[in-house]
Formats: C-alpha cells, sequence, structure tokens
C-alpha cells in the first residue's frame, strides 16, 4: 500500500551573515548551506497498519510525512502510495487519505465545525447519504455533537482536536496520516482520541500513521515502529524488537521465604546471561539482557528451586527505550 | 468542481460577514477616499471648465465609477497566500483535492461579490441620488459593462497570484505587494485617468495590463466607449488574460517544487 524508497529531501538554507557589514553583504550575495533533512529512507507499509514514525526533533519525520502527503517534492527517491505518487498526481492522491496535523487547524476558523465539514464533503464529493450517515458516526464515536454548532475558535483544544479528526477523516480515506495529534492534550481526551482510533483500524481497516512524541500513544496503539535519526532510518520493526534492541532488558524482582544468598542463586543461573543485584536477604532482583527467550527459563528454574513469596516482572518502558536511544546519539554527535 | 466553487465562495461570504466591523470600516474607507477624491478634483479644478477632455462633473463621476468598480476586483489574496507561506498553512491547503490557485481565484470572487453587493451597489445608487451619474441607457450596455468588470476582477486577481506565488521563493515581499498595489491604483487610472498621463507615458502604459483593471471599463460604464468599440477593449482584457496565465503557471509549477513549510 505503501511504497517508499530512497526517499530524499535536501533544503537549501539561507545562512545569514552576523552584523550590520553581514547584512549589507546579505543583500546581494547570499550563502546558503544545504541540509539533508531526509536522507535515503526506505519502508513499506501493508494495508490495515497502525505504525509509528518516532524521533527527536528535526529527525525528519515531518519532512518524510510532508512528502508521503504530496505537500513537498522529493529531491531524489521514489513514494508510492494506493497507487499514486504523491507529489506527481496530488489532486487524486490526496482524495484517498486524511492528514491531521497537531499544530495546524484545517478547520476555519470563524466558522463553525459544522460549516467547515460541510465545505469538505463538497470538496471530496461526499454529500449524499452514505457520507451523511458516515459524518453522524463519526460524530458520535468522537463525542463532539455537544459543540459542533460553536466557532472553532471557541472551542478548547481537546473539542477542536477531536473535530479535526472528523474532519480529516469526512471522506473515508484508506490512509490516515496523524502528526502529533495529542499534543497538549489533557489524558482523558488522549484516551478518546486512542480508542476511536483503534477502534477505526479494526472495523475499517484503515491504515493508520502515527508520528508523536507522546510514547503512550505507541504503546496504546502502534505494533510496528519507524525510528528516524537525523534523516535517516535506524528502526524499523515491531515494538516489542525495539524493546529488545533499544531497552534496558528486563527485570525481576523475586521476594523469597527465606534467605538465599546472592552467589547462590548465582550459581543456580549460571549459565545464563544476567545480572543480579541483591535488595536484602530474602529479595533479589534479576536484570535479563535478551528477555524474551530467557525470561521463561529464569522464572522456571528459580521456581523450581526455591519457595518465592512474590515476583515481579518489569518491562523497561517505550519512554526509557526513546531516551536511550536518544542518549546514545547524542553521544556519537559528541564524538562525531 | 462548480458547487465546490460555490461553497467557497459561500463560505467567503460568511467569514465576511462574520468580521462587520471589516465591512462598516471598509464603507468608511471607501467613503472618505471618494470624498477626498471629490474635493481635490473640485479644487484643481477651480474655475476652470475642462481638463484633460473631463469636465469637472464628467471628473466626479468618474471618481465614483472608478473606487465601485475597485470594490469589486479589488481583493488581498495575495497578502494571504503570502501569510499562508509565511505561518505553514499552505500545508492545510495542498492536502486538498483542489487546485489552490483556482480556490484563491473563488475565494477573491467571494470577496468581490460580498463588496458588490453589500457596498458597491447601494452606494451606487446612493451616489446617483447626489452625483448626475449616466447610467448604462440599456441592458445590453449593463451587460457588456459588468463583462468586463468580470475580467477586469480576473485580470488583477492574476497579478495578486503573482505577487503571492513569489512569496514562495522570497519568504518576505510584504515591500513588493505594497509597492504592487500603489502602482495598480496609480496605472490603472483609479487615482487618474490615463488621458491625463503626458502621451509617452499613455503609450508605454498601453504595453501594461494595469488600465484594463479599471480606466476601460469604467470609460464603458459612463459611456465614453461606443458600443461598436467596445469588442475591442474585451478583446484586449482577454488576451491580458490569456498572457498572464502562462507566468502564473510556470511560476505555480516552480514554486512546488521549491516550497518550504515553514514551522515543522
Amino acid at each position: 500500500m505503501i511504497k517508499v524508497s530512497q526517499l530524499q529531501k535536501v533544503f537549501r538554507i539561507h545562512q545569514a551573515r552576523s552584523g550590520l557589514a553581514g547584512a549589507f553583504r546579505d543583500l546581494f550575495n547570499r550563502q546558503y548551506k544545504t541540509v539533508k533533512a531526509v536522507d535515503g529512507v526506505s519502508f513499506q507499509v501493508e494495508e490495515g497498519e497502525f505504525f509509528a514514525l518516532i524521533g527527536e526533533n528535526g529527525a525528519g519525520k515531518s519532512t518524510t510525512i510532508k512528502m508521503m502527503t504530496g505537500i513537498l517534492t522529493p529531491t531524489d527517491g521514489e513514494i508510492t502510495i494506493n497507487g499514486f505518487v504523491p507529489y506527481k498526481q496530488r489532486e487524486d492522491y490526496v482524495k484517498s487519505i486524511g492528514v491531521v496535523f497537531g499544530q495546524r487547524s484545517q478547520l476555519w476558523w470563524d466558522l463553525s465545525p459544522t460549516e467547515s465539514f460541510r465545505l469538505l464533503q463538497r470538496v471530496y464529493k461526499v454529500e449524499g447519504e452514505d457520507g451523511k450517515r458516515w459524518l453522524d458516526r463519526l460524530v458520535e464515536e468522537l463525542d463532539i455533537g455537544g459543540f459542533i454548532h460553536q466557532p472553532v475558535r471557541k472551542l478548547s483544544l481537546g473539542q477542536r482536536m477531536r473535530c479535526e479528526i472528523a474532519a480529516s477523516l469526512i471522506h473515508k480515506p484508506k490512509l490516515l496520516f496523524l502528526d502529533e495529534p495529542t499534543v497538549g492534550l489533557d489524558v482523558l481526551v488522549k484516551q478518546k482520541i486512542r480508542e476511536f482510533l483503534r477502534n477505526l483500524n479494526e472495523s475499517e481497516r484503515t491504515t493508520i500513521l502515527l508520528t508523536t512524541h507522546d510514547v503512550s500513544d505507541i504503546e496504546a496503539l502502534c505494533k510496528r515502529v519507524i525510528v528516524m535519526d537525523q534523516g535517516k532510518l535506524i528502526f524499523d520493526g515491531m515494538l516489542s524488537d525495539l524493546k529488545e534492541k533499544w531497552g534496558n532488558g528486563t527485570e525481576i524482582a523475586f521476594q523469597f521465604k527465606q534467605r538465599i544468598p546472592v552467589a547462590e542463586l548465582r550459581g543456580l543461573l549460571g549459565e545464563y546471561p544476567c545480572e543480579l543485584f541483591a535488595e536484602n536477604e530474602y529479595a533479589v532482583r534479576v536484570k535479563l539482557q535478551r528477555s524474551r527467550e530467557m525470561l521463561p527459563l529464569v522464572l522456571s528454574s528459580v521456581m523450581a528451586s526455591y519457595e518465592v513469596s512474590d515476583v515481579k516482572v518489569m518491562e523497561s518502558s517505550t519512554e526509557d527505550i526513546v531516551r536511550n536511544i536518544y542518549s546514545v546519539d547524542s553521544e556519537v554527535a559528541v564524538n562525531g | 468542481m462548480a458547487k465546490l466553487y460555490a461553497e467557497l465562495i459561500r463560505i467567503r461570504f460568511l467569514t465576511m460577514l462574520a468580521y462587520r466591523v471589516n465591512y462598516y470600516s471598509g464603507i468608511i474607507i471607501y467613503g472618505i477616499n471618494i470624498g477626498a477624491y471629490y474635493f481635490l478634483w473640485g479644487a484643481i479644478y477651480g474655475d476652470q471648465q475642462s481638463l484633460g477632455g473631463m469636465t469637472a462633473e464628467q471628473m466626479t463621476v468618474y471618481v465614483a465609477i472608478a473606487w465601485m468598480s475597485r470594490a469589486f476586483y479589488f481583493n488581498n489574496i495575495d497578502q494571504e497566500i503570502a501569510q499562508e507561506v509565511r505561518e505553514g498553512k499552505v500545508a492545510i491547503e495542498l492536502i486538498r483535492p483542489y487546485n489552490y490557485l483556482s480556490v484563491k481565484l473563488a475565494q477573491a470572487l467571494g470577496e468581490g461579490m460580498f463588496r458588490m453587493l453589500f457596498f458597491a451597489v447601494p452606494g451606487m445608487i446612493l451616489a446617483g441620488l447626489i452625483l448626475p451619474i449616466h447610467f448604462p441607457p440599456t441592458l445590453g450596455h449593463w451587460g457588456v459593462y459588468l463583462l468586463s468588470l468580470i475580467m477586469a476582477f480576473i485580470i488583477n486577481t492574476q497579478i495578486n497570484l503573482l505577487t503571492g506565488i513569489l512569496t514562495f521563493f522570497l519568504f518576505r515581499n510584504e515591500g513588493m505587494m505594497r509597492a504592487k498595489r500603489v502602482v495598480v491604483d496609480l496605472l490603472s487610472g483609479l487615482i487618474l485617468p490615463i488621458s491625463f498621463f503626458p502621451v509617452w507615458a499613455q503609450t508605454l502604459m498601453g504595453f501594461l495590463p494595469f488600465q484594463v483593471i479599471n480606466y476601460y471599463p469604467s470609460k464603458i460604464f459612463s459611456g465614453a466607449i461606443a458600443m461598436s468599440d467596445v469588442a475591442g477593449v474585451l478583446w484586449l482584457q482577454f488576451a491580458w488574460i490569456a498572457i498572464l496565465y502562462l507566468p502564473i503557471t510556470l511560476l505555480w509549477r516552480r514554486a512546488r517544487r521549491n516550497l518550504v513549510v515553514q514551522g515543522g
């Protein structure tokens, strides 16, 4: 459904010289620096997938999305989505996608959402009965019926964002792009939006691409994650694999009924690659590196040999992972 | 597609209504302008009967008609484009299955129709009571005037689109847009009828599109151009529309390639 190969976008950025003399020289002779915002990114997405594109600010996520939505023209590389080349067949292509920019409204500021919906129905030619029924369903599921007759400028951010999502889906697109849709929203609204998106993905098989800074969004919604950094794709795979690769591993906290010296436990787990930390005489934490294979083995062997009163398994959160990725990169940046 | 543009015009109409204060202040500004030119020309004429082949009375009527025409063809589409580019809002426009420039044209038309209906028409009726305006005598005259006015609107909007698109390359071009506004007002004959310019300037202006924006439509309205010569004016306007279409298309294609969306 989506095929991106060797995508590249180069921006030419004007470098202003400093000072008055510099400004004067800039009038006649400008200096430019070229920046590779997206550098050789390739990936594929199947229909019905729900996936996240994450990365630091300036990693190239937004530029990638803008090329995928037909707004920007790639410098090099190819994109094919829904059988279209976005920047070449923009007007036909955009009929098959919906886009929400969290930072930017697509509703008319001075009019009510109802008016905007009406215009969008015209724009996408979905004014018939089907279009009305679908809009009614969106209004109901997003719970926005109470305020869609007020001017947009009088809505709260959470109310507006739900209207934005309804607006982006008015033509029932097969593919939905969400560029940081939950920035600045409170927990309840986030919850509502996530439920709605999950439902949409399941019931309509809508393919959804999400970029976000909010790690809880990804954990709640996405199975697949693409990580970008400095314009390059550095990870593409399942969220669980991402945890394996960048996570701190899994920690198991055992609470024993009798005193267990750490050395004894070490002996028991001798062949497994893991680290042991004694909390006190009754409690030991075991840190595993490759958690998926190791977890059952460690658990079963410990449980078989000792009486255990409590076990806690602590997986590293996506938040830790993202922090890990970023901290590694910043070290690289310092060394480089 | 026609339905869509009708809807866009309607929406612009509603937006104009939402800002009623702007509407009222617009009336006052036009009133002041017309009044100022009325008294200015009165002072210039003094005791003289005619200047540049026009009597003081004809001049007054010319000023009134010229400003009323401007109410229809004038718009700030270029500044809107500039703002959308600067704020990155153009991204939202580009995810829609329509042609950005045609939409801008439709919005400009919505604005023009609003000002014509709520401002120029009542203004003209009011002016007709005070000034000895000779309204076009037949329906045919009216039709020809409206046709030339619509073409004037298209040409003026094309010029606005051109200066607007330049924002894609320059990012800040308020200065150029302001200059363009003054140039259009001056060279279209709004401030000074073309016949008042020196002959060499008139020849030069013959090669520019500005005089067909206001001078000729206003002359058609007042009957200064005979019906038999009107076709020539309309063809000239049509030619300018065709000529201006070319650089717009080329620049727009380049702008799409060069686009940088500001602010993330």
